[in-house]
């Protein structure tokens, strides 16, 4: 009986008293398609009363019209929500549902178990305390269930339960049981979780589910699944560890208040406690822990609070607010685990927006050291990451941010990676470790620096970064255009495929990955060049935007002139120059830009040239006029 | 912390990541018992500071009265700037819930206002009351659910949504809507509610009112836009709203429950759900999907 109706029709007020105290637990149910998720959680909102007499109507409408249980109720209809999965019959993203018992309210993560569906797996654990793994009685331990193991130890579940499901349709037989859970026992050694209970049920009969069914598991002691659920541990370390609360909003109502909002990662504070910010370094102490019911003495972990400070120091929104004498790691290298969860593959060197709490900041992955093979758990070598796919990757940030490993804490250990153009949510990471090299390299303070250096030579440095499909005149161009520079009497030098695809670039070929590589390791040259006080110019394809944008990142405001040569793909066919369209026509030229490898046209390029225009010289002129700007040395 | 604790951490935590990340936010106030607390929780948040958005009620010209004026009270008290907007084409073509059906009226009323006023005053986030255990479709949806440069949502190419992190990128003119009550269930609002003393529109409590019974619910006369079909008469019954909405698309319970405590009660016994008082998404199977695709709350 999930409530108490007794109390609820006799003394409402001793109900709502005691439904005061109750807690909440998280957890995600994962198995493989057809092991029965859907229909548990179903039983699971049947059986604590929470499915209504008109959602029950419906319900056994649904049921005979696309149920597949016959005449039976089929309770996985409760749960799937959006009609395109209803009728595939597969349910295709995370649903999240809700009961509650006397004990607790319960939100559960209802993930699909079908193989391209990772992420949502990961998505759905992510917040979850507890993990109910389901395994088929007729199938054991399959493949499924050893990923699934894998990706909740991943996202840091320590707890689980493995329910072996479908009970009924192997005769309640304890040797199936106890050989599974065996089975299970000999994969898991590695997953490091700290407790594994094994559970017979029948999620469709209803047994062991909200209590234990001696009638057909009389050999089974306990305890029932939501018996289980209802007394299981949870969140009791989080308290304990060091304190951290990134900073999501600065509160400035009037001059004489400045609070810090945000809720607490980790560990507890109380007024009067010192805290520091790793990213300055600068230290203070509480002054208050200011509520809208009167201030707080003490504030803990999972609280979402508003901190004024006894000193005026400068925060703000993405810097971590952390205990002086335990200190977070403070890095802009480390390695860490990453999900891919975007059909266009990851690419190390492309940049990123790097999202941690409340703190963003662009990041490239630098290595992909290795692919993990969920299956078997066994590292594999790759160069991207396809969706659905994990991998153990070097990042590099542009600044450095406060973190702990994910192991000690998942709250200030995770972060998700944004595509810069699409803006679509295309990673999750799990931090393992800071490299050590990101703490060792100090910049040298170089006495002479990039204005020392352009003044000697009389001008701004600055980088055109032509870029156009093959055949569409930038090589050209850039050359016209340098020779206009060169007789202002400005000190340039030109990148372009000529001198640095067959030297420095020599061992990287066209597919994205070496693209992206290509065009970063131009980028970075032509910095070096900037820094040296030269006008740079490059003729790349350089077909993506987001490496022209990381390209732009790296440079100063005013040092990239981006310039898209124009140019109709029919008429760089046609002209053709060094028969490469021809080529890749034929089939014996892969991944050619515009033909099998898009081209992503700037969206707002500095200067468009109409590169077809057969009048190269009065192009190349009116560049030089609209650079005019760049090239005086006021402002 | 208790499940309303953390409940409500989550919610301010939501709340904070909107503003901090978003240029132009809005709040949608609906007047009803979520968008009460929903309220209540950005006071909190942003205590001392007066919540730095504006409340916006898309008006349908056929609320109750009495929630009008507990939304201006509401405003009044509490400092909240309130805008107001009305399909003003709908009113003019004389768009009406008894003449027009549900579906067509709902889609003008209210989808259509509410992407007019987004429109209008160029939002970039904007906050829903909207819970996962209201209906199906909810279940699914993200707390930061994206929307095209047309309000548009679609299911199948929604952002992944891990720990609390969200996403809040957008280009010009594309949006997001939040929701900060997703995780909330409705026994956790009438429990947050009585524990905060909230307060709400009268007519959630039970009094004797005006009602006439039409399609197997009870309508309250709530002016005299209403018109009685033969048959029909008015009777006087000890009703309240376990919802609220458009006066003559919201059924009334029976019920002598005049206070919060057996208010929850009856909810905790009753063995109807709540979206059932609504004539909306009866309309179809799958409706309320459809209608979020086109941009509806």
């Amino acid at each position: 009986m999930a409530h108490q109706s007794e109390l609820i029709a006799k003394d409402i007020h001793a109900y709502l008293k005691a439904q005061q105290e109750k807690s909440m637990l998280r957890f995600i149910t994962c198995g493989s398609v057809d092991d029965g998720k859907s229909t548990l959680i179903g039983r699971l909102l049947w059986d604590s009363k929470l499915v209504f007499e008109d959602q029950l109507a419906a319900l056994e409408a649904d049921s005979k019209r696309v149920g597949t249980q016959g005449e039976e109720i089929d309770y996985a209809l409760l749960l799937d929500g959006l009609q395109a999965e209803r009728e595939q019959g597969i349910t295709i993203d995370v649903a999240y549902r809700f009961f509650s018992t006397d004990k607790r309210k319960f939100i559960v993560a209802d993930t699909p178990g079908h193989e391209q569906y990772t992420r949502n797996m990961v998505t759905g654990a992510s917040t979850a305390d507890v993990a109910v793994i389901l395994i088929d009685a007729r199938k054991g331990v399959l493949t499924q269930t050893k990923r699934h193991s894998y990706l909740v130890s991943l996202v840091g579940i320590r707890k689980v339960v493995v329910a072996i499901n479908k009970m009924d349709l192997v005769g309640y037989d304890q040797n199936c049981f106890e050989q599974i859970a065996q089975d299970y026992q000999a994969i898991a050694g590695v997953l490091g979780f700290e407790e594994i209970t094994y559970i017979p049920i029948s999620a469709l009969k209803g047994d062991n589910i909200i209590s234990l069914t001696a009638s057909n598991m009389s050999w089974y002691a306990g305890p029932a699944l939501l018996d289980y659920l209802e007394t299981v541990q949870i969140g009791d370390t989080r308290s304990v560890q060091p304190f951290r609360m990134r900073i999501q909003w600065v509160n400035r109502p009037n001059l004489d208040f400045r609070g810090f909002c945000g809720t607490i990662a980790s560990g507890q504070c109380r007024p009067g406690d010192p805290v520091v910010v790793p990213s300055s370094g600068q230290q203070s102490r509480i002054a208050r822990i200011v509520t809208m019911d009167g201030d707080l003495e003490l504030a803990c972990a999972g609280q979402s609070i508003t901190l004024t400070l006894e000193d005026e120091i400068d925060v703000s929104r993405g810097d971590m607010l952390t205990d002086p004498n335990r200190c977070p790691g403070f890095a802009n290298q480390f390695q860490a685990k990453i999900v891919w969860l975007n059909e266009n593959a990851l690419l190390p060197g492309r940049s990123y927006l790097l999202k941690a709490g409340s703190s963003v900041t662009p990041a490239q992955i630098s290595s992909l050291k290795q692919r993990i093979n969920v299956c078997t758990f066994q590292d594999e070598s790759g160069k991207t990451l396809s969706m659905n796919e994990i991998g153990v990757c070097n990042l590099a940030l542009d600044r450095a941010i406060a973190f702990d490993p994910y192991v000690e804490n998942r709250h200030t250990g995770n972060f998700i990676l944004i595509d810069r153009f699409t803006n679509a949510t295309v990673g999750a990471g799990m931090i393992d470790f800071a490299l050590r090299r990101a703490s060792n390299i100090h910049w040298q303070v170089l006495e002479v620096d990039k204005i020392a250096r352009a003044e000697m030579k009389n001008q701004k440095p600055f980088v055109l970064w032509f870029t156009g499909l093959s055949g569409s005149g930038k090589s050209t161009l850039a050359n016209l255009v340098e020779q206009k520079l060169h007789s202002l009497g400005k000190h340039t030098y030109l990148l372009d495929g000529d001198n640095v695809r067959h030297g420095l670039n020599r061992d990287l070929g066209f597919t994205d990955a070496d693209r992206v590589e290509n065009v970063r390791r131009i980028a970075e040259t032509a910095k070096l060049f900037v820094d040296a006080g030269l006008i740079v110019l490059t003729a790349f394809i350089s077909p993506f935007r987001s490496e022209r944008a990381m390209a732009r990142d790296i440079l100063e405001e005013a040092e990239f002139v981006e310039i898209f040569v124009d140019t109709p793909l029919e008429v760089c066919e046609r002209r053709d120059p060094k028969g490469l369209y021809k080529k890749a026509r034929a089939g014996e030229l892969k991944n050619f830009t515009g033909i099998d490898s898009d081209y992503e046209v700037p969206e707002r390029p500095e200067i468009v040239v109409n590169g077809a225009n057969a009048d190269a010289d009065n192009l190349a002129e009116q560049i030089i006029q609209k650079v005019k700007k760049n090239l005086s040395l006021g402002n | 912390m208790t499940h309303l604790e953390q409940l409500e951490a989550e919610s301010i935590h939501i709340l904070r990541e909107v503003v901090a990340e978003f240029e132009n936010p809005v709040m949608l106030y609906s007047i009803g018992k979520d968008s009460s607390v929903m309220l209540h929780l950005a006071r909190k948040a942003f205590y001392p500071a007066k919540p730095p958005f504006p409340l916006m009620h898309v008006d349908t010209t056929w609320k109750f009265r009495e929630m009008i004026e507990f939304r201006d009270r509401m405003a009044r008290e509490c400092g909240f700037d309130l805008l107001i907007h009305t399909n003003e084409e709908g009113v003019r073509q004389g768009i009406s819930p008894f003449t027009h059906g549900s579906a067509l009226y709902t889609d003008v009323m209210k989808t259509e206002g509410l992407k007019q006023a987004l429109d209008k005053y160029k939002f970039d986030a904007a906050f829903g009351g909207a819970r996962r255990d209201e209906e199906k479709s909810r279940a699914k949806e993200r707390i930061f659910s994206f929307r095209s440069e047309t309000h548009r949502w679609d299911p199948k190419s929604q952002r992944p949504e891990l720990w609390n992190i969200y996403n809040a990128k957008v280009k010009k003119g594309e949006s997001i809507r939040a929701f900060p009550l997703s995780n909330w269930t409705e026994l956790d609002i009438w429990q947050y509610i009585y524990l905060e003393q909230i307060p709400i529109v009268p007519l959630y409590y039970s009094k004797v009112r005006p009602v006439v019974e039409r399609d197997g619910m009870l309508i309250m006369v709530d002016d005299d836009r209403l018109k009685l079909l033969p048959g029909e008469d008015v009777q006087m019954k000890s009703v309240r709203f376990r919802t609220l909405g458009c006066y003559p698309l919201t059924g009334a319970v029976e019920s002598t429950a005049d206070n919060l405590p057996e208010i929850i009660q009856e909810m905790l016994l009753t063995r109807t759900s709540e979206r059932q008082g609504r004539l909306i998404d009866h309309d179809q199977a799958g409706s309320m999907e459809k209608k979020k695709q086109e941009g509806y709350f």
